[in-house]
Order: C-alpha cells, then structure tokens, then sequence
C-alpha cells in the first residue's frame, strides 16, 4: 500500500499523541507545539486531498492490518478529504485568530491546557471524519463533547459560561446516551460495528425488510442523539450563552466545527450505515427536514429580536443548522451534497463573524449592544470589513459563499419536488429576508458616522494574527464562490464514492 | 416468564430511571447520578446481549481454542470503553458542579442560571 494512504491515520494519531505531550509543556512552548501539530494536519489534509482527487476512489485502511472485529478500520474517499481539509485549516485559522484573545481572556495556566484541548478536538474531528466503526465514532464524540466543554468553561470570568458548559454537557449527554442506545440495539440486531458490514447484514436475505420496526428506532435514536448534540433547534438552549461568553477563538471553533462534525457522523449513518432505502420507509427523513425548516425560521426570529451582537451571532448559527438538516431531510444526493457545502460555506463566514465581531466590541469599549457598536467599522476597518463580508455572505449575496449555498439548497429542493420543493422554498426565502434584516441591519449600524466625535479617537487595529487570519478566511468566502463548481464536482463524486 | 431476560429488563428500568433524573430533575447532583444510571443500563444491556448460557469467559484455558467454548468478547470490550467514557464525563460534570455550587452556594440550575443572570446585570 502507498505510504501516502496512511495520512489519515497520522492526521489522527498526530494530535491525539500531541494532546498528551501538550499538557505538560510550559505555556509558550504548548501553543508553539499545537499550532505546530495542527499546520502539520492541515498540510498533510492538503497533500491528502490532492492526491485522492487524482486516485478518485475510496478505499478501507485496516490499523494493524486486523480484520474486524479486531481491528478497526478507516475509510477514505474524496468527500472526506474535502471535509479534513476544511476542519484542519479553519481550526488553524481560528486558533490564529483569537491567539491575542486567548492570552487576555485565560490564566498563564490554562492556556497551556487550552492548547492541548486545542489537539484533543483536532484528533476527533478527524477521527469523526475518517473512522467506519461507529463504536469508535461515538468515542471520539464523547472527546469531542469534554473537549468543547473544555473551550466554553476554560474562561474563568464570567460566571454565564459556567452555567453555558454545564447546560452544553447536560444536552450532549442525553444527546450521547441516545446515541449510545442506538449503536447497541444496531449491534444487537447486526452483530457489527463496521458501518459497511452492517450496511451488508442489512442487505442479505435474512435482514432485508425483517427487522422494520427495530430498525425505525435505532435510526430515531442516532438522529435524535446526533440532532441533539449539534444543537438542532429544540435542542439549542445552550448556544446564545456559550457562544457569547467563550474566547472568540472557541466560539468560532465551536460555531463552525465542533457542531457540524456530528453532523458528518450523521451523514455517515443515514448514508453508509442505514442507506436511503431503510431512511425512507422510516420516515425519520421527513421529521429531520421539518425540525430543519423550523430551526431556520424559529433561530433567525429570535436573532432579530436579540438587542446583544455576539447572542445574535449565535443564534443565527442556529439557523444554520436548521439548513443543513433540512438539506439531510430530503434524503437525495443532491441534498447531502448541498449539505455538506452548506457546512463548508457556512463555517467560513461564521467563524470569521466570530472573530470580527469581538474585535468590533473591543474597539466600542467592550460593549455588546447592536447600538453601541455605531461606526465601529471606523473604528477598526479591517474587523468591520471582515464582519461585512461575512455577514453578506450569510445573508446570500452573490460574489460570497452564502450565495452558492442558497443556490444549491433551492435546486436540491425543487430536485425533490411536492411538498417539499414548497415548503422548503418558502422557508428559506423567509429566512433569507429575516437574515437580511438583522444582518444588514448590524452592517449598517457598524458603517454609519457616530453621533459624537469621541473624545480620544480610539482606533483599535487587528493585530498581525488577527489580521492574517481574517484576511484569509474573507478570501476563502470569496474563493468558495468562484470555485464553487469545482468544489460542488469534488463532493458529488465524493458522495458516489461514499457509501 | 422467563427468567433468562432479567438482566435486560432491569437494564431497561434503569435506563428508565436514569433518562427521567436527567432530563427532568434540576439538582445538579442527581442529573450526574441520573447519567450513571442511564450509562450502567446501557452497558447491563449489552453484557446481557453478549453473554450466552452456559458458556465462559473469553480468557483461553487448557488449551480450549474452539470458539463455541466462550461468550462474545466484543460487548466486554465495548463496554469496559464505554465506561471509561462515562467516568470521563462524569468526572467533567462533577468539576463544573464543584465550581458552580462555590460561586453560587446551589445545586439547583434554574437558581444558578437565575443569579449568573442577575450577576452579569
């Protein structure tokens, strides 16, 4: 085998290792070594999917070359290249970003620590996108949920991002135990854990069509148990809280990666475990594609409704969400592949929302309020540049990401036809109009002249990280758009090679 | 009635239980307990799953290699990581109860969000 097919495997097993290394270094040393470790990723995930681009195929890597149920196994295709390269790059930039914010907002010692959960959460986002054995994707959850608990509760001032860690594991726990209770009645019924195994014992004669009611449960209880820990909308009440009080670098981390990363796992279910056919005679498609319509809607309404900038950014991921999953609903290829570009799209303009948005209230004397904010954007150009293109981006319009994604999700629907082609289409219109109103309104807020000179022009410039990394992450809003066909032939073939 | 289905049966009731306390009560304490329980129901049932009567433990002995000797290794497994799992959240739980009841002197999360709230004015 090339030795070029393994990256998957360093991609995990470098932070993973790195973690435990992490937590004993000294502070500076501890984020040289993780920002380090993670570029090491990210260009391995670069390299990686260059070279799948050119295989074009997807193929099984046995650790220790153990055949299951001994072994455990990955699989690689195009998709989940696409997917490492997108974690890896936006967990770099993210960490970039905030650094300068990290260093204020933690004490000398838990920065080192930030760090190494910094690593921990890059082992399981890749893990969560290369592994085929769902006991070891719920293992890498479960890293995933104590890690990100980890970014909220890791700020020792205000007293909210407690009570917002504490809310946040309480939900991914029952999240985590539905989860759980699914995996197990799937082996009762399968005897495996490899997803492609069961997605043959599900197939043979002595599975096909017998086991319709057990099998209805099992796929309720992963849907819900995934739902729940990506902060679908009923299942959303920590996110304002904790999205609002983290270090920026956490909230755009957990904004745009750690709650999308179950979804990949659910799309790995519904996809590749399950298979459309089971889905669908299930019905648990239709009441993912509803709560999906009402999260958009529901989260966009209340963000309109939110007087504090950050709480409004956050609610309006939970909008977000709300697309994905009514994307996944539809249960089609074109919906996944719609889907997984809205996770692209949308994690590059909320994580350079999060980032921007924090240097904005910086330079309006720490306040939050949308009113305080009046000609921030003067106050700090390239942050209040950067918020406009993300939040243009979100809104839709073209030149941006935002804009392709819409696009691909209104073809998708109307792809589908019926009931849904209509309610999809007006749900997402609506939303798209509330999105233009608390979006555009914030943008006009920022660039609009202050009342009063202030006394002291206080200009408070990026710094050169900061800088650096909402340069980059504007120009991948850009890029998304004008490769956006490229990208769409990547993942589709991708999504063929995927179950 | 059969009596083989007992451990199954209360693995459910403790699931049950367990699920109820979490969801619903508010003390902080006893939603932790509430997910042990939910966690040891889960891992009741899978060992009941993999055991098979009459059989051993999966640990060769007299140089007994035949598989139908011994009980399936896989749900031990799963379950002894799966408990390593659940000790690692509840330990988690467990830290950010401590800070929490230091600052806010209750358990109860409603008070506790009620006075971070009144806190952050």
């Amino acid at each position: 085998m090339a030795l070029w097919k393994s990256v998957p495997f360093a991609c995990i097993l470098l932070p993973l290792f790195g973690a435990a290394v992490c937590s004993v270094l000294p502070r500076r040393a501890a984020r040289a070594w993780a920002m380090g470790l993670i570029a090491a990723v990210a260009g391995l995930s670069c390299f990686f999917l260059a070279k799948m681009t050119a295989f074009d195929a997807a193929y099984p890597y046995r650790m220790g070359h153990y055949d299951a149920p001994i072994g455990n196994m990955l699989r690689a295709g195009p998709l989940e290249a696409v997917l490492g390269v997108l974690f890896s790059l936006l967990t770099l930039v993210c960490a970039l970003g905030g650094g300068s914010r990290i260093r204020e907002d933690l004490t000398e010692g838990r920065q080192g620590l930030y760090h190494t959960l910094l690593l921990l959460m890059t082992a399981a986002l890749m893990a969560q996108v290369y592994t085929d054995d769902l006991f070891t994707a719920y293992v890498f959850v479960e890293i995933m949920t104590i890690a990100g608990c980890g970014l909220i509760a890791v700020r020792s001032g205000p007293g909210r991002s407690l009570v917002a860690a504490v809310r946040y594991m309480i939900m991914n726990l029952i999240g985590s135990a539905l989860f759980l209770l699914g995996i197990i009645l799937l082996y009762d019924l399968t005897g495996h854990l490899l997803m492609s195994s069961i997605h043959e014992a599900l197939q043979a004669p002595a599975g096909a069509g017998n086991f319709d009611i057990p099998l209805t449960v099992v796929v309720a209880l992963l849907c819900a148990g995934l739902a729940a820990k990506s902060a679908l909308f009923p299942f959303h009440a920590w996110v304002p809280d904790a999205y609002a009080t983290a270090t920026p670098a956490s909230a755009a981390l957990l904004a745009s990666l750690v709650s999308k990363s179950y979804i990949v796992v659910l799309l790995k279910v519904l996809f590749r475990v399950i298979g459309p056919a089971y889905i669908e005679a299930s019905g648990v498609d239709n009441i993912l594609f509803l709560f999906g319509v009402v999260g958009m809607l529901a989260g966009s309404v209340v963000a309109i409704r939110v007087p504090d900038v950050k709480r409004m950014v956050a609610w309006s991921s939970v909008a977000q969400i709300g697309y994905i999953y009514m994307a996944l609903g539809l249960m089609t290829g074109a919906g996944a592949a719609a889907a997984v570009f809205h996770i692209i799209a949308h994690a590059a303009a909320k994580s350079v929302l999060f980032l921007s948005v924090d240097k904005l209230c910086e330079a309006s004397e720490g306040h939050e309020f949308i009113g305080k904010l009046r000609g921030a954007g003067y106050r700090s150009p390239l942050a209040g540049a950067a918020f406009t293109v993300g939040a243009l981006s979100l809104v839709g319009i073209p030149l941006l990401g935002g804009f392709t994604t819409k696009l691909n999700l209104a073809r998708a629907v109307l792809d589908l036809g019926g009931a849904h082609a209509w309610a999809g289409l007006i749900c997402l219109t609506l939303s798209t109009l509330l999105n233009v109103l608390y979006m555009l309104r914030t943008v006009l807020v920022l660039w609009s002249h202050p009342d009063r000179a202030p006394e002291a022009p206080q200009s408070s410039r990026a710094g050169g990280a900061l800088a650096v990394s909402l340069g980059a992450l504007m120009a991948a809003n850009f890029l998304i758009f004008f490769f956006a066909q490229p990208l769409m032939d990547v993942i589709n073939r991708g999504f063929a090679l995927f179950s | 009635m059969t009596f083989e289905h007992i451990p199954e049966i209360a693995a459910v009731i403790l699931f049950g239980v367990g699920f109820t306390l979490l969801l619903i009560d508010r003390n902080l304490i006893k939603k932790i307990i509430g997910f042990s329980m939910t966690d040891s129901g889960m891992y009741l049932y899978l060992a009941a799953k993999g055991y098979v009567a009459g059989r051993k433990a999966p640990i060769v002995e007299n140089g007994v290699t035949d598989a139908a000797a011994y009980i399936n290794p896989v749900p031990a497994g799963l379950v002894l990581t799966g408990i390593v799992v659940s000790v690692a959240c509840t330990a988690v739980m467990l830290a950010l109860t401590v800070r929490l009841y230091k600052r806010y002197r209750t358990l109860n999360i409603d008070e506790i969000a009620n006075l971070a709230r009144k806190e952050d004015g």
